[in-house]
């Protein structure tokens, strides 16, 4: 395959994990957390790299699944302590990331993982870093872990559909039913987290928050049901890697930078020409009940 | 008394740094519709969070027919306050009511149509059948709480506490939550409700708990519903409007 096709299909691949795992972020009013994860996930790695001393997939995901269980407990612990849940998220996430900073800048100085391209990512190296699987062959090593992590993000989602449902839409009930929300939670956080490093490689910590926030909130303007909001959100997450891919070729800039942008450009479209929640149909129809009102009372 | 179908001992909570509830106790007959009164912040909803294990007591125990919540979970329905969740949530009224059935369904299963069915009959028993397909943020805060209530009738539970269901809503739905509370009595249900109009408690309900902190009073509305206790609840902030019949509190705020 060409050197092109592997990083749009290496792109669309983050595009989808991230616009599954963006709609329950949103609903669930955690969009912080991706944040905050993206950034801790780097001490997840760091650490991995500082015991197996190489930067290898099996590692850096257990790495980073620690690193984002830990960060999403402590922030719950600190809350449950009575600080903010903003705050703490605001506290616990800065704190984890700047000791893996350290750790870098101290212990990993010269390996092949610095902060720039841990905040950035760089996809157009994705190609040349390539492992062979028995039956598909020899294929990009980011590109084969973002497919096991869409793989697995779906299993989870259709698997416990309702229970995420449920769990996002009144956890109280969840709970007098006796589903175990709390489990549930960690179980998400962990998903948010293997997403987020299995995305690294390709767009890095910062874009990552725009592939998860940024399609999903889109494709919750555009619709009143959960199950079209996930294959929106996914849509729009590869819609906007292509169109990233694209616009990066044309102007000739970073990849994952366009496809950030991209998502953004699609949220201002959606927000302002969705036909359910957008801004000009809301006006329109403000004004129709307006006229109307004005007509029967004349 | 020991076919008692609620049996709260002595229990006690905090919320955020201050203790709201010390030392409840009480105890509440089967098939009994029973209202919890007391200002605001006597901790009404703390208490219903508590015995449903949904906030941490401090101390006591509550049991269900004599066992701990945890063995007899799923014979007791929770409507929550309507404000306590994101009506913005896309999903469809049909859909809130068939998750009161999550917990029968079990894991990996789908809805089936019986269970859909079975949502549908519910809300149609609430007279809001034609809203099943509605998204939920197009109804209105009457038609909300019906589905609340649907989403707990459709769990066919025993023992049911409510939030405030009549909290806001227009007066045909409450009319209509007030049938299905009167139904579920009959058949023998256990009904807890926190209620704040103190000019229906005497008609609807007829067991009263007054809370402020700790159970002022508890027991037969005929008997328990006084001025006395009334005053010693609101902390003598009430006024007579015609006596003996209808009371106003004014709130202290």
């Amino acid at each position: 395959m060409t050197y092109s096709a592997w990083i749009i299909i290496t792109a669309s691949l983050v595009g989808l994990s991230c616009g599954f795992i963006g709609v329950f972020l949103i609903l669930r009013k955690m969009a912080m957390m991706a944040d905050a994860i993206s950034h801790t996930v780097l001490l997840g790695i760091v650490l991995a790299f500082l015991i197996t001393e190489k930067l290898s997939g099996a590692p850096m995901l257990i790495g980073a699944i620690i690193a984002g269980l830990l960060t999403a407990f402590l922030v719950q612990w600190l809350h449950s302590l009575d600080i903010q849940l903003h705050a703490s998220m605001g506290i616990v996430f800065t704190t984890l990331f700047a000791i893996g900073v350290i750790l870098i800048a101290t212990s990993v100085g010269n390996a092949h993982l610095d902060v720039q391209h841990a905040l950035m990512g760089e996809i157009t190296f994705i190609p040349w870093n390539t492992i062979t699987l028995p039956l598909i062959g020899q294929i990009p090593q980011a590109t084969a872990l973002l497919g096991a992590t869409l793989f697995v993000v779906l299993f989870f989602i259709v698997a416990f559909y309702k229970e995420w449902k449920i769990t996002s839409f009144d956890p109280a009930l969840a709970a007098s039913l006796g589903i175990p929300v709390l489990l549930m939670h960690y179980l998400f956080m962990g998903l948010v987290s293997i997403t987020t490093v299995a995305s690294f490689d390709a767009v890095g910590a910062i874009m990552v928050v725009a592939m998860l926030i940024t399609p999903a909130a889109s494709a919750y303007l555009w619709t009143d049901r959960l199950s079209y909001m996930l294959i929106l959100s996914g849509g729009f997450g590869v819609i906007s890697a292509i169109a990233g891919y694209f616009i990066a070729a044309w102007i000739d800039t970073s990849i994952s930078g366009s496809m950030a942008f991209a998502s953004g450009l699609l949220f201002i479209v959606s927000f302002l020409c969705s036909p359910l929640h957008g801004l000009l149909s809301t006006y329109r129809r403000s004004r129709h009940r307006k006229l109307s009102s004005h007509t029967e009372k004349a | 008394m020991k076919d008692a179908a609620i049996h709260v001992e002595n229990v006690s909570a905090s919320y955020r740094k201050n203790t709201v509830l010390e030392g409840v106790t009480f105890q509440v007959q089967p098939g009994s519709l029973t209202g919890i009164v007391g200002p605001n912040g006597a901790g009404k909803s703390t208490l219903l969070k508590t015995m449903l294990c949904l906030h941490p007591a401090l101390t006591g125990s509550v049991t269900f027919f004599n066992q701990p919540f945890k063995k007899i979970k799923k014979r007791i329905g929770y409507v929550p306050q309507r404000g306590s969740v994101d009506w913005d949530f896309p999903t469809n009224a049909l859909d809130v009511v068939t998750m009161g059935l999550y917990g029968q369904i079990g894991w990996l299963k789908r809805p089936s149509k019986e269970h859909k069915q079975r949502a549908w009959e519910a809300l149609k028993k609430m007279g809001m059948e034609e809203f099943a397909n509605r998204q939920i943020s197009q109804l209105s805060g009457g038609q909300q709480q019906r589905v609340f209530l649907a989403r707990a009738l459709v769990q066919d539970a025993d023992i049911y506490f409510m939030d405030e269901p009549l909290a806001g809503v227009d007066a045909a739905t409450e009319q209509a939550i007030m049938t299905i509370l009167k139904e579920l009595k009959m058949k023998g249900k256990t009904v807890m409700v926190v209620h704040h109009d103190l000019q229906t408690v005497t008609d609807y309900f007829d067991h009263v708990l007054f809370l402020n902190g700790k159970v002022i009073a508890h027991g037969n509305t005929n008997h328990v519903f006084t001025k006395e206790n009334l005053a010693k609840t609101y902390g003598g902030s009430i006024q007579w409007v015609k006596e003996g019949s209808q009371h106003v509190v004014h709130s202290i705020e």
